[in-house]
């Protein structure tokens, strides 16, 4: 069999291919957007016709997903971490309705916040829906357990989460691949009372969820990914996911003779973590992400001979590594030398010729000589405008958060109320904060930074392209008040003066800065120039 | 056979355009590899590293551990002193001496070659002007690759061959001036006038490759 050279997000993408998926839903998001970007350039995507372009949102996408499912196919949902935030209350639902046709969700968590506002863990969702929540440590066991784990959904009629963290998605390796199985015939769901959540139904439903549970507990025991490696030593290790890989590279490198208990499958497999911890003198725990577990074996087994994340044997915070693992089990090594003073810092930055630059020197132009100079903002590369140069912009804090933060300080009476959010961001959770602040008739001014892309995660399509104006007039905000601007160094002046009577509008107004991401322009440039050197090859 | 490679530049600069070569090679020589990278917004002209793990055993964890690289690969001087927790006792550095000025407090060029002379066995080398004299300045990546390709257990047959599969879809100019770059920059290394070793209180070395 053929070694593919892949990405652990990729290896998701070709196993759920391989799973016979007939779509997949996603909202782009570090560490998970390889996944559907896999899926959308697959030949056998086109060949089967699997749906693939992206949803506006984390919520818009589980619920499609859910939708397929219904149907009686099979279906994948990706996000990152925060996107389960925003797709909760269909992902605690779908556990409530169950699935028809195999639905797996996956989701990236970020330890260590390489790109994410937060570290939160999807374990606890996993938990809080009571659902199986499978969590490999290698970027084969991602695309194995990602195939078994279609087959797990049907079976149980349950969605199944699948974890992974950054470490496991933007790692490459060598993957096998099994052959494709066919997609699912269409069947839609006989018994839709399942679907109705009115309380009636709900409460069957949930007592249904609630009956499986054993059921679920006794499938963790039995799991392929939970098992024991034998150690002759009286002090062992639990070790999660990922971190199983950073416990035995420690093992291997000091030849140290631990039992190690590892675990990919949840609900937790009390019986064998019992069994374990009885055997042991001391147990460290090494997940990463939050002490999910750990506090769990504390309430088995006390406190005293269980070390983690809680007592400080490993960091609170972060994702690990085997150093920080050798730490922990008390191995001394030399210290590795502090990195030289004369290193500086070197931060992400807008990229040269980029018209958010163009756009933060308008905006700073005018809000510097307002008393309150603060600028609400979002998530994008333009919140790149928070580090010097710019320091143009004040808040960042989840998807859409810049238009009712604004809209938000205009009701406590802040003047002027002024949200930046790029055009990804805007239909992905803005468009409701601005029908809010239109029905409250805030003075609030809502700047779109338009680069026509998903820019920050490397390009992906934005949902409403080209018709941003529209919208914000079909929500109601007044055409005299929805002002387009290109942001080019030429029009610096135009564009302070039109920025400045939007800003002094006592209501709300709308001004699109509108300009292509300059990558995206110029991969267009060099996909154009490659199609007319090899016009076959490239065609597709 | 166990090697353990950091790589380090700018974002831009086709650091994971040397990873993915080295990882063709390795799967093709039949070797096991780990290649944990980086993503998103940090891209974007920040610090950008990559640790790569090429074993013929099982390889556990994606992130090279403090001390145990072997090798440090780095595009731009600067960053290749960021890693050198990282470097093994035994471990060298091959490093372009093409700085990316892109922040206001760029420490002064020569001090930081002096820093790398200090650290380890090493190459500086000149990878920008003879990425231009092998056709343009965008092969610098493949110089440093070619410059420090004795130091990855890997062949540079192999190599080649990567080379010719990853820029194969860009056209046979692009794959001869990649291979034309790998192959000056192993000149370097090989003609004797390779690695230099680390300065100690009475040798200075002051030449540039």
């Amino acid at each position: 069999m053929r070694n593919h050279l892949l990405l652990g997000a990729e290896a998701i993408g070709a196993a759920a291919l391989d799973a016979g998926i007939s779509g997949v839903y996603a909202y782009p998001g570090t560490p998970s957007t390889e996944i559907t970007e896999f899926i959308q350039r697959s030949p056998e995507t086109v060949h089967n016709a699997v749906r693939s372009s992206w949803s506006a949102n984390e919520k818009t996408a589980l619920e499609a997903a859910l939708g397929m499912s219904f149907a009686g196919k099979r279906s994948l949902c990706c996000m990152k971490h925060v996107g389960l935030n925003v797709a909760a209350d269909a992902f605690i639902n779908a556990a409530i309705t169950g699935v028809n046709g195999g639905l797996v969700i996956a989701v990236a968590d970020d330890p260590s916040m390489h790109s994410s506002q937060n570290e939160q863990d999807s374990r606890i969702y996993g938990k809080f829906a009571m659902i199986p929540v499978l969590e490999p440590a290698t970027q084969q066991e991602l695309y194995d357990t990602t195939v078994e784990a279609f087959a797990l959904s049907e079976e149980l009629r349950l969605p199944v989460l699948l974890r992974l963290t950054t470490r496991l998605s933007h790692s490459r390796c060598g993957i096998r691949r099994l052959s494709a199985r066919k997609q699912n015939e269409l069947q839609p769901e006989s018994d839709p009372k399942r679907f109705v959540l009115i309380p009636s139904n709900a409460r069957r439903q949930y007592d249904k969820l609630l009956d499986l549970q054993p059921e679920l507990a006794a499938r963790s025991e039995s799991s392929h990914l939970n098992r024991l490696i034998e150690g002759a030593e009286k002090s062992g290790i639990v070790a999660f996911g990922v971190a199983f890989n950073y416990v035995m590279e420690v093992i291997q490198a000091h030849g140290l003779s631990k039992p190690v208990l590892r675990i990919g499958q949840y609900p937790l497999p009390e019986k064998m973590l019992r069994r374990f911890i009885e055997t042991c003198e001391t147990v460290l725990v090494a997940e990463d992400g939050y002490p999910v577990a750990e506090e769990y074996i504390r309430g088995l087994a006390g406190n005293p001979k269980v070390h983690g994340r809680l007592d400080g044997a490993l960091p609170r915070s972060g994702e690990l590594n085997a150093d920080l693992i050798a730490e922990a089990l008390g191995i001394r090594r030399e210290k590795a030398p502090e990195v030289l003073s004369i290193v500086a810092d070197r931060p992400p930055e807008l990229c040269k010729g980029c018209g958010h630059r163009d756009m933060f020197e308008a905006i700073s132009a005018v809000m510097n000589n307002q008393a309150n100079h603060q600028v609400f903002s979002d998530i994008g590369c333009y919140t790149l405008g928070a580090l010097p140069p710019f320091n143009a912009i004040h808040s960042c804090v989840d998807m859409g958060a810049a238009v009712t933060m604004a809209k938000g300080a205009a009701d406590a009476g802040m003047t002027p109320a002024v949200a930046v959010i790029g055009d990804s961001t805007f239909t992905h959770s803005g468009i409701t904060g601005l029908l809010d602040a239109v029905n409250d008739r805030n003075a609030v001014t809502v700047i779109i930074a338009d680069n026509t892309t998903t820019a920050m995660t490397g390009g992906q399509a934005s949902a409403a392209t080209g018709r941003l104006q529209h919208i914000c007039e079909g929500i109601g905000v007044e055409k005299e008040h929805i002002r387009t601007l290109v942001p080019l160094k030429k029009n610096l002046e135009h564009n302070i003066t039109v920025l400045r009577e939007e800003i002094a509008h006592e209501g709300v107004s709308v001004v699109i800065f509108l300009r292509e991401c300059v990558e995206i322009a110029q991969r267009r440039l060099r996909s154009a120039k490659q199609q007319k050197r090899n016009p076959v090859k490239t065609a597709s | 056979m166990k090697k353990n490679i950091l790589l380090a530049g700018v974002g831009g600069q086709g650091i994971l355009s040397i990873a993915a070569v080295m990882d063709l090679a390795a799967i093709e020589s039949g070797l096991q590899i780990k290649q944990a990278e980086v993503h998103g917004m940090s891209q974007r002209g920040g610090a950008v590293q990559s640790h790569l793990r090429i074993s013929d055993a099982t390889i556990y964890s994606d992130l090279i551990p403090e001390r145990e690289a072997h090798l440090i690969l780095s595009v731009e001087p600067m960053e290749a002193l960021r890693y050198l927790p990282w470097l093994a006792e035994d471990g060298v550095i091959v490093s372009s001496i093409d700085p990316v000025r892109n922040i206001p407090d760029y420490p002064d060029m020569e001090k930081i070659a002096e820093a790398i002379r200090k650290a380890a066995p090493h190459i500086l080398v000149n990878a920008e002007a003879l990425a231009l004299q092998a056709g343009s300045s965008r092969m610098a990546n493949m110089i440093v690759l070619g410059a420090a390709s004795p130091w990855t257990g890997l062949e540079p047959g192999a190599l080649e061959k990567a080379v010719r599969t990853l820029f194969g879809p860009k056209g046979c100019e692009i794959v001869d001036m990649n291979i034309a770059a790998f192959r000056t920059g192993r000149g370097l290394s090989e003609k004797g006038s390779g690695l230099k070793a680390a300065a100690t209180a009475k040798t200075t070395e002051r030449q540039r490759v």
